[in-house]
């Protein structure tokens, strides 16, 4: 029987079809990889292995500016990542240990806006609303917009996690006189760790990913990575971008790596 | 009223109920609520605002009120604004080639993601879980180093044409970039996951004995799927396709990188109103309020939908 149920589940070409679609997922990365250690200056045609556009991302008269760019988009992308995993957390535990009450459905549906709105109309609206209240835009306005898109996706895996864990041990810590906040600390938060570590991580790169909100609310001469690149591209691609970009995407790869680990751990 | 309602699941005792939950709680949703109230509620409705002002030559506005924005949109009444009003085309051909774009990409990411999404949520526990990573790891890669790979990959000089012309199956290259299918590619690439993670999610939950059920009285393989299988993970799919479309439709990088000045969508229109040389903030904001109102009319669609499968 088990047989049977197994060849039922099989269609024929779906494995072709997965495969296609991870070739197209991986062919451009895999081709941006291998040309950034193509020691030819022109980008088409392969001169041999070499290293050298990665000792010019670090020395060329650019490297200024992308290292600048770096620092912003590392700065950004902690604080927002931080500051947004500390208020999804909090309004976690206001949504799922909260009981019924009314209006508990549009609040989810405004801690999800930023996930339903166009990134391109948030971007519009917060550079207009900087405007208007006369905030010069620089870096503190890209670390409040971060911050803000940030919030739906630190909270989706801490809620997640939160749903699935049992009331029983709050409230065998209150039972023993714990203090709320004790309960907090000692009980909740040890079991929360791995979607509290899952949202920050997501919220993390989501905010070092974002290239268009960030776009619209820099202001000139700040500079974040993505945006240095999209300004470095218009001028073409040149082997020291594929270099940046082979560094960012092996962060990108090792953070999904953690991720992934922290996430099959929890799930234990 | 209060005593006769039954308890809810979530809060079976109501001795206990002090401890684990408690509306008082709610207080700590304040944090979220002022953050994404003030700083994305109170902005969406600024930029309302914006789309009824006059503009200011080279950005900003005069506070004025003038509708003139969605006029230009809709209207067109001759250079001087002295001819009888007509229809303008420029900009509703822009939606509708925005809204085209994302349908076709939803299309393509369904065609190949729900296969993909199938067959990975009916491998074996012990692999499933290293296909799904495979999956979604080029997601977690920042937007804009995708795209420009992708860009590079194609370009009429690049390695896919080289390739094949090595291969001796062309044999002048082909022309991607700047054309339409190269948008079409750059969206698929995008947003692909969005597809085959909420339909991994409905085919895994899947009770196969219905399948084996439906076989067992000698549908086919294909009956199967059309008849058992698709309405069972229907709300996935559904799912997914609104998490294509609504990226798609008001999507940058991808036009922009690709597309070329040709195939201009939605956010480039919207993009170049303050960041490029059309320096028009109102009609901009304008823009931007037709394409929310396109999105949030798909999503409450959706909620609808939602709501009354629920009821069923």
């Amino acid at each position: 029987m088990a047989q049977a149920s197994e060849s039922i589940k099989r269609y024929p070409g779906f494995l072709a079809v997965t495969l296609f679609c991870l070739l197209v997922l991986y062919l451009p990365l895999i081709v941006v990889m291998v040309y950034s250690f193509n020691d030819s200056a022109s980008i088409t045609r392969w001169g041999g292995f070499s290293f050298r556009w990665y000792q010019e991302v670090f020395q060329s008269a650019e490297n200024a500016k992308f290292k600048s760019a770096t620092w912003n988009s590392i700065t950004i992308a902690l604080m927002a990542a931080i500051t947004a995993t500390v208020i999804a957390t909090s309004a976690a535990l206001g949504m799922i240990r909260s009981g019924q009450w009314r209006g508990k459905a549009s609040s989810f549906a405004l801690i999800n806006l930023p996930l339903m709105v166009p990134e391109i109309v948030t971007a519009v609206a917060t550079l207009i609303f900087f405007s208007a209240i006369g905030f010069k835009s620089g870096y503190l306005t890209i670390l409040i917009a971060h911050c803000v898109f940030c919030i739906p996706f630190a909270y989706l895996p801490i809620a997640a996690r939160l749903q699935g864990v049992e009331t029983i041990y709050e409230q065998a810590a209150m039972d023993l006189y714990a203090t709320r906040w004790q309960t907090f600390t000692k009980v909740l938060l040890p079991l929360l760790a791995p979607g509290i570590i899952s949202g920050f991580l997501l919220a993390f790169i989501i905010s070092l990913d974002d290239f268009i909100i960030t776009n619209f609310v820099k202001g000139a001469g700040v500079e974040t990575l993505p945006t240095a690149i999209f300004g470095a591209v218009k001028q073409g691609i040149k082997p020291n971008i594929m270099a940046i970009s082979t560094l960012m995407l092996l962060v990108s790869v090792c953070f999904v790596t953690v991720s992934y680990l922290v996430g099959r751990r929890g799930q234990r | 009223m209060a005593a006769l309602a039954p308890a809810t699941p979530a809060n079976p005792s109501p001795v206990m109920s002090g401890s684990a939950f408690d509306p008082m709680r709610r207080r700590l949703l304040l944090p979220a609520w002022l953050m994404i109230g003030f700083f994305l509620v109170l902005p969406v409705l600024m930029m309302l605002v914006y789309s009824f002002l006059t503009k200011e030559f080279r950005g900003g506005v005069i506070w004025e009120f003038s509708a003139a924005s969605y006029d230009q949109f809709f209207f067109d009444r001759g250079l001087f604004g002295d001819e009888p009003a007509r229809i303008e085309w420029t900009y509703i051909t822009i939606f509708w080639r925005s809204i085209v774009q994302a349908f076709v990409a939803t299309v393509i990411c369904l065609l190949i993601g729900f296969p993909t999404a199938y067959f990975i949520a009916t491998r074996p526990d012990s692999t499933r879980n290293i296909w799904l990573f495979l999956v979604t790891v080029p997601y977690w890669v920042n937007l804009l180093i995708r795209t420009v790979s992708m860009k590079f990959l194609i370009r009429d000089n690049g390695p896919l044409n080289e390739w094949l012309m090595m291969a001796g199956l062309i044999d002048s290259p082909i022309h991607l970039i700047n054309t339409n299918i190269a948008v079409q590619l750059g969206l698929f690439y995008s947003y692909l996951p969005f597809m085959v993670l909420p339909i991994y999610a409905s085919v895994e939950r899947f009770n196969f004995s219905l399948a084996e059920a439906a076989a067992d009285l000698y549908a086919s393989r294909w009956t199967i799927l059309r008849r058992v299988i698709l309405p069972a993970v229907k709300p996935g799919i559904i799912a997914g396709c609104i998490l294509v479309f609504v990226p798609s439709l008001g999507a940058f990088l991808a036009p922009d990188l690709l597309g070329g000045a040709k195939n201009f969508m939605i956010g480039s229109l919207i993009e170049e109103q303050f960041k490029g040389n059309a320096g028009n903030w109102p009609f901009g904001a304008a823009c931007s309020m037709i394409l929310l109102s396109m999105v949030l009319l798909v999503l409450m669609l959706y909620a609808r939908n939602q709501a009354r499968a629920g009821v069923q």
